[in-house]
């Protein structure tokens, strides 16, 4: 559409009346309402540019990444599996295993407060309010000895805190590296011997030969060989699940359709496709009719293993009941998701879950 | 991964087809070929009619021709990345559905109708564009690879991974349809103070770089197809900012904002993630450009040499962010001796090249190398130099030179070398 379409009428009218176009442009799109770009523009820079209103404090923080981030990040920042570690490693940099942290690597903390708001909780992003997100970006400091437990982030004391590695960064000098200048090379006779110095075969962590445990990783590939018995994920001792009859295959594929529609919110944490593995929570393929606490591998809370050791199955009563209400069911249970509160969105999701159990 | 071990059979298989293909292909010179003497199925019945395949896809001979993953790099499958089958392609385009994918917050499944381009910060008139009023700008097209700036990054420590798909496929060449970032930018009028954009895609992960204001009137794009025809959603469906030649980071997919500033934003993706970080403790940051680079596709470990000595093609791709390619150097006895390599087929600034050297293979071990120079002079250097300079900790930016060893079977090992 032109510029202002609907205030002018006719394309031909706009033309005659000649629309506020600056030369060379061609006067599309319109302008941007101020509402809009407050809705989308949330990014915050060093200098405290598009910090919002509001304060948070190192207890209040707590009692959120304890609800919504230990289950991926540890209760310390120390991370679960291979979700990132957001604390500690201070002095590291230099070392052969560097640990990059908030604490230890992050130059800026209005990166954290962006970040936070912009991408966490990893699968309910952009849910934390300002306030919620002062107190995460406080507990992270804490839980990186860089304030005390009584510390409360605002606003106005933003710009005080200061990074640890902020000075820790230098401009891309590629270029004056020994080897980049443009230069001649050798093409016959270059050496009178070679000899293969190390092996891929060795390692054996390509796909086709299988995973190693605990690879060495960062948010993308892993920076190191992979140390096949570094960082091993203990392995949980459980007996496969009793083999509980699936108890009827028919399900109801318009209602299962919804259910799949709500699942969104539970992807970020449970894998339901056949095959998929154990995440932050168990993987749910075949859940349905699976005895209680019995996903293969998965390290279930205490809450869970007694449930596990009761026997039960889960069965749409059970089911139904833990969705309701998952810390009702399970006291203690590590997932944080609230519940569902309407019967028929519990009456969809089971059936989602049945549908995926075949 | 059972793809990958249906690959290794297949491949297993494949060999001992080749060791009987010798002793058919003689027992055809007497009683001919079966291929020929009998009639195939193909050739005798009628075949699906003109709407059995709308959308045409692959051969089923071709099945194993995917993406892939390797699954211990990352606690999931929606922040994560999968690997562009490099060595089973030619040529320099990369096929829409199998450029590889990195994605923080999964796919965002973008409803065209409600896509929405916002313009703001230090321009005259803060703009929201619809996707048709996007395709109403004067339109270009250009070939240009994307390579992630971690590609290679597994291998800073030595020879890991054995297959030229993990070691270097997150890179694809593909030509983009779009409009000029900066005719867009025009549209607004960028301040005098607009020094740096901010790029922000419209998924989970809500995806921003820093981008100078340079760089984006110089060559960017904002593209919305990929060979032809709609971008993939996994490719950033229905708009994506095309950046050439710098990390693939930057090429912001479901873009659905641009601010303008004075500095930049120190987003995580440009302080915690992509800076490289050096021995001494310190990390470079702002390290866009894609230097050159270059990897033989076949033979590697996914692709041996099947056929056993006598007429060999090896191939291989070649690429650099500042510019083309007018040379790239092969060995295939590990750098004692080195030929200049044969390029074919279109050569474009910042694109994927296509090189051969066709050789009689004696059926000896080989250890073979490529080696690339880009129209700034700047020649790809050894992993060793790398790490002189560097140390194995940088993650990114890995354009070492790439070596594979080939046994007397034609089987390829990913391997170092003196």
């Amino acid at each position: 559409m032109s510029r202002f379409p609907e205030a002018l009428g006719l394309a031909f009218a706009a033309a005659l009346i000649a629309a506020p176009v600056a030369a060379g442009t061609l006067g599309l799109g319109r302008p941007a309402l101020p509402e809009e770009i407050e809705a989308w523009n949330i990014d915050v820079r060093p200098d405290g540019l598009g910090l919002p209103e509001g304060s948070g404090s190192v207890e209040v923080g707590e009692e959120i990444f304890t609800e919504k981030c230990a289950m991926c990040h540890g209760d310390f920042g120390e991370g679960a599996g291979r979700w990132p570690q957001l604390a500690g490693g201070a002095g590291t940099l230099t070392g052969a295993r560097p640990v990059k942290t908030i604490g230890s690597y992050w130059p800026y903390l209005s990166t954290v407060y962006d970040y936070v708001r912009r991408a966490m909780p990893f699968g309910d992003a952009q849910s934390l309010s300002a306030d919620d997100t002062y107190a995460l970006v406080a507990y992270l400091l804490y839980l990186n000895d860089l304030v005390e437990d009584d510390f409360t982030l605002s606003k106005e004391n933003f710009a005080e805190v200061e990074m640890p590695n902020a000075g820790g960064f230098v401009a891309d000098d590629r270029a004056a590296e020994p080897f980049a200048k443009p230069h001649e090379v050798c093409m016959t006779g270059c050496k009178a011997s070679v000899a293969i110095t190390a092996r891929a075969a060795v390692l054996d962590v390509t796909p086709e030969g299988g995973a190693p445990a605990g690879a060495e990783t960062e948010d993308g590939p892993a920076a190191a060989a992979p140390e096949p018995d570094a960082k091993a994920e203990p392995a949980v001792a459980t007996d496969p699940a009793p083999a509980a009859a699936p108890a009827e295959a028919a399900f109801d594929a318009a209602l299962a359709a919804a259910g799949e529609t709500l699942f969104k919110k539970c992807k970020a944490c449970h894998k339901i496709e056949e095959g998929g593995k154990n995440g932050a929570g168990p993987a749910l393929h075949g859940v349905f009719g699976r005895a209680i606490g019995h996903a293969d591998g998965f390290r279930y809370s205490k809450a869970f293993e007694k449930l596990a050791e009761d026997g039960g199955v889960w069965d749409a009563a059970a089911l139904d009941a833990f969705l309701a209400s998952p810390k009702d069911f399970a006291k203690g249970t590590k997932m944080s998701f609230a519940g569902l509160k309407s019967a028929e969105e519990r009456a969809a999701m089971i059936e989602y879950l049945k549908s995926a159990s075949q | 991964m059972s793809e990958a071990r249906s690959t290794r059979r297949g491949f297993l298989a494949g060999g001992a087809i080749a060791a009987g293909g010798a002793l058919v292909g003689g027992a055809a010179r007497a009683a001919g070929d079966p291929a020929i003497m009998e009639a195939q199925p193909w050739a005798r019945h009628l075949g699906d009619g003109v709407d059995a395949r709308p959308y045409g896809h692959p051969s089923a001979f071709e099945k194993d021709v995917v993406r892939r993953d390797v699954p211990w790099l990352t606690a999931d499958a929606q922040s994560s990345v999968n690997f562009t089958p490099l060595h089973e392609l030619d040529g320099i385009i990369t096929p829409n559905g199998l450029c590889f994918e990195r994605h923080h917050g999964g796919i965002a499944e973008v409803d065209p109708a409600q896509y929405r381009l916002m313009i703001h910060g230090l321009v005259e008139t803060p703009l929201v564009f619809t996707l048709a009023d996007l395709k109403r700008f004067p339109r270009v097209n250009r070939v240009h690879f994307l390579e992630c700036a971690a590609n290679s990054g597994m291998e800073w420590r030595g020879a890991q991974l054995n297959g030229c798909q993990f070691t270097h496929g997150m890179i694809h060449n593909v030509m983009y349809t779009g409009v000029r970032l900066s005719d867009l930018l025009a549209e607004a009028g960028v301040k005098t103070a607009g020094k740096w954009l901010l790029a922000e895609g419209g998924d989970a992960s809500g995806m921003t770089r820093s981008i100078p204001m340079e760089k984006a009137l110089d060559d960017c794009l904002v593209a919305f197809k990929m060979n032809g025809e709609a971008l993939r959603p996994e490719q950033g469906y229905p708009v994506r900012l095309v950046v050439p030649g710098w990390e693939g980071n930057m090429w912001i997919k479901w873009l659905r904002r641009l601010e303008v500033g004075d500095a930049p934003w120190e987003q995580r993706e440009e302080t915690s993630k992509y800076t490289d970080l050096l021995p001494n403790g310190k990390a470079r940051r702002f390290t866009w450009e894609m230097d050159a680079k270059s990897v033989i596709t076949s033979p590697s470990p996914q692709a041996p040499i099947l056929h056993g000595k006598g007429p060999t093609v090896l191939t291989g791709i070649a690429w650099s962010g500042r510019g083309a390619i007018p040379r790239v150097d092969v060995t295939i006895d590990g750098g004692m001796n080195w030929v200049e390599a044969r390029l074919d087929g279109p050569s474009f600034e910042k694109s994927i090249h296509r090189f051969y050297h066709e050789f009689d293979w004696d059926g000896r071990p080989l250890l073979l190398q490529s080696r690339a120079h880009d129209s700034t002079g700047y020649v790809q250097p050894t992993k060793d130099e790398l790490r002189k300079v560097r140390g194995t900790n940088s993650i990114y930016h890995n354009n070492g030179i790439q070596t594979w060893a080939v046994n007397e079977n034609g089987e390829a090992e990913n391997v170092e070398i003196s």
